[in-house]
């Protein structure tokens, strides 16, 4: 089990985090590669509760959009340094996740929808009229906070080790094969004695974490933004096409789902803009008609006939 | 003001109903949730933009045109998709993904060739002027699609209930795998549903200009949200409950549009979270569900 973990780490994190810490200094768009990152922690975090858990949330973007108005609100309340704001982003999803935990308890396509409502609730609450002098309203938030480059990509690198590491973590400890017996076959796991409710829960609350923190990165990256920016239904849909794409409960599989599909989004929307929308829609219908288990079923798949 | 509240809204409801009854009928029969379905609707509302404005069409034959040309243009998109999908491992969770993406698909089609600018239809294409019910006026599109929501909920009772195709359409919401045992063409039957299913949006879409003030391209999601709500409140799979839950809907939008205006757009996503974690099978459901 040991060997696994060092293993994977040592073939996928170690080499992703060296090239992500060189690129700066090949190429100049700081906004493009922290975005990189962004979408990698996004979506090793929506592995985290849809590849082990099996719960595929549609509105994750909300525990992004938690963090961003966690980070906003510290800093526009209290004097509290940025850095500080960030974990209390965090903490700002991690409550979001404990307040929509009962949500487990629905599966399938209730579970995704409820979650997408619950984002947008929050979206519409913040975004509130009556509540303009607290969180700006839909008027957005404009942060009076120093620009650090080098400090955000560092932290958004930072964030990224520790999803993946979990994530590499899960594939090879005992905890994370009972997630995954839980995620086959719900009542044969607890029949064997498994806490099927525990381990989900953990999973979840890991998973909004993370998409808190990087959210208050985000913010402190682009400290000016509107309700709808932070609230944006495409951050889920892209965390969820990546993962999708590379393949759910592996670790190299939303690495891959990021470069080729946000390489490839970034390519037609320099190129094509008018024409992104529907190449982004072909490409997520097939997705789910050719690959539904992403690339690296298909790697699994010859080892199987081979 | 109560009583106005009340009063419009049960007619939102019938109309909101509507609205639902395609997406009810699709996942009680498929398991999987259109979230095109909100676009198809969106069609439905552009096409009745170019029937009855552009070419001065009547609206009888706008609606019984937009329901046969969708429930045409339904049955290829049902055998291009839902078969492929359904032989998957999770086609539930994943129909949200595949739909969502033909959704942008037909977004991004439509904003090409027509723009994003918001459409509209005079009221007085419909003609009438304001009804006065219990001396609160209420305009007349409001009323006539109300009126037509019973008319089509009564077309699909009759469908479900008192035909050969409509009984096997039922045996397969209750029992896919007995179904199949006992000789039911399932592709066939759930190919007319979905067909079904894409009428009645296109045709709630006939009616969007008049309910919804505008409509454009990018109207989709919302709508599903809505629709999915009236759904859920309901029952998956009962056409009685959908109609009760664009009822609720209908009255509680309304109370909160009168009283609590700035959070009326929080209602659909609160109904559908505490309606689910309340009681997951909606109001009418029987089934248990295994959590």
């Amino acid at each position: 089990m040991r060997k696994g973990f060092v293993r994977e780490t040592a073939l996928v994190l170690l080499p992703l985090v060296v090239v992500l810490a060189v690129m700066p200094w090949l190429y100049n768009n700081q906004l493009l590669l922290l975005n990189i990152v962004v979408f990698l922690v996004l979506a090793q975090g929506l592995n985290l509760t849809y590849g082990f858990s099996g719960y595929l949330p549609f509105g994750y973007v909300g525990f992004f959009g938690a963090g961003a108005y966690g980070f906003a609100l510290t800093l526009m309340h209290t004097a509290a340094p940025p850095l500080l704001a960030v974990l209390v982003g965090g903490v700002a999803a991690l409550l979001a996740g404990l307040v929509l935990a009962p949500l487990l308890r629905l599966q399938g396509a209730y579970f995704g929808l409820a979650s997408l409502a619950a984002a947008e609730a929050l979206r519409h609450v913040i975004a509130n009229q009556d509540l303009s002098e607290i969180t700006g309203g839909p008027y957005g938030v404009r942060l009076d906070v120093p620009f650090r480059p080098v400090l955000t990509y560092g932290l958004a690198i930072g964030i990224l080790v520790l999803v993946m590491g979990l994530v590499a973590w899960l594939r090879q400890s005992r905890f994370g094969l009972r997630l995954r017996a839980a995620r086959d076959n719900p009542v044969s796991a607890a029949t064997a004695g498994i806490d099927v409710v525990h381990g989900r829960l953990v999973v979840w609350l890991a998973s909004a974490t993370a998409a808190g923190l990087i959210g208050a990165v985000y913010a402190w990256s682009a400290p000016t933004f509107f309700p709808e920016a932070v609230f944006d239904l495409s951050f889920s849909i892209f965390a969820i096409v990546f993962t999708l794409f590379g393949g759910a409960g592996t670790l190299v599989g939303p690495v891959i789902g990021v470069v080729v599909l946000y390489g490839a989004y970034n390519v037609i929307g320099v190129s094509a803009p008018k024409y992104f929308q529907l190449v982004y829609g072909l490409l997520i219908m097939a997705l789910v008609l050719f690959f539904p288990a992403g690339l690296a079923s298909l790697a699994v798949r010859r080892r199987r006939d081979g | 003001m109560l009583l106005y509240a009340l009063l419009t809204g049960l007619i939102f409801g019938l109309y909101f109903a509507l609205v639902g009854l395609g997406m009810n009928l699709v996942f009680g029969v498929m398991r999987i949730v259109n979230l095109a379905h909100g676009d198809m609707l969106m069609l439905g509302a552009f096409t009745a933009f170019w029937l009855m404005r552009v070419a001065a069409v009547s609206p009888v034959i706008t609606v019984i045109g937009t329901f046969v040309l969708f429930f045409v243009i339904g049955l290829p998109v049902y055998y291009a998709l839902v078969p492929r999908l359904q032989r998957s491992r999770e086609p539930e969770m994943l129909s949200l993904i595949l739909f969502f993406g033909l959704s942008q698909v037909i977004e991004a089609i439509v904003s090409l060739l027509f723009g994003n600018n918001e459409r509209s239809i005079p009221s007085r294409t419909l003609g009438g002027g304001p009804v006065s019910i219990f001396d609160q006026t209420i305009p007349f599109p409001w009323i006539y699609a109300a009126c037509v929501s019973v008319v089509i909920f009564a077309g699909v009772y009759l469908y479900l209930y008192h035909t050969g195709f409509g009984r096997q359409t039922r045996a397969i919401m209750a029992q896919r795998e007995e179904a199949v045992t006992i000789g039911i063409d399932v592709h066939r039957v759930s190919a007319v549903a979905f067909g079904l299913g894409t009428a009645l949006a296109a045709v709630a879409g006939v009616f969007a200009p008049f309910m919804l003030g505008s409509f454009t391209p990018s109207i989709g999601v919302p709508i599903d949200l809505v629709s999915f709500a009236v759904v859920v409140i309901g029952s998956l799979g009962n056409p009685v409950g959908t109609i009760l839950g664009g009822a609720i809907y209908g009255v509680c939008l309304m109370l909160m549009r009168t009283y609590f205006s700035t959070l009326a757009d929080l209602l659909p996503n609160l109904v559908l979270i505490g309606v689910l974690l309340v009681r997951p099978t909606g109001l009418l459901g029987r089934t248990v569900r295994h959590a």
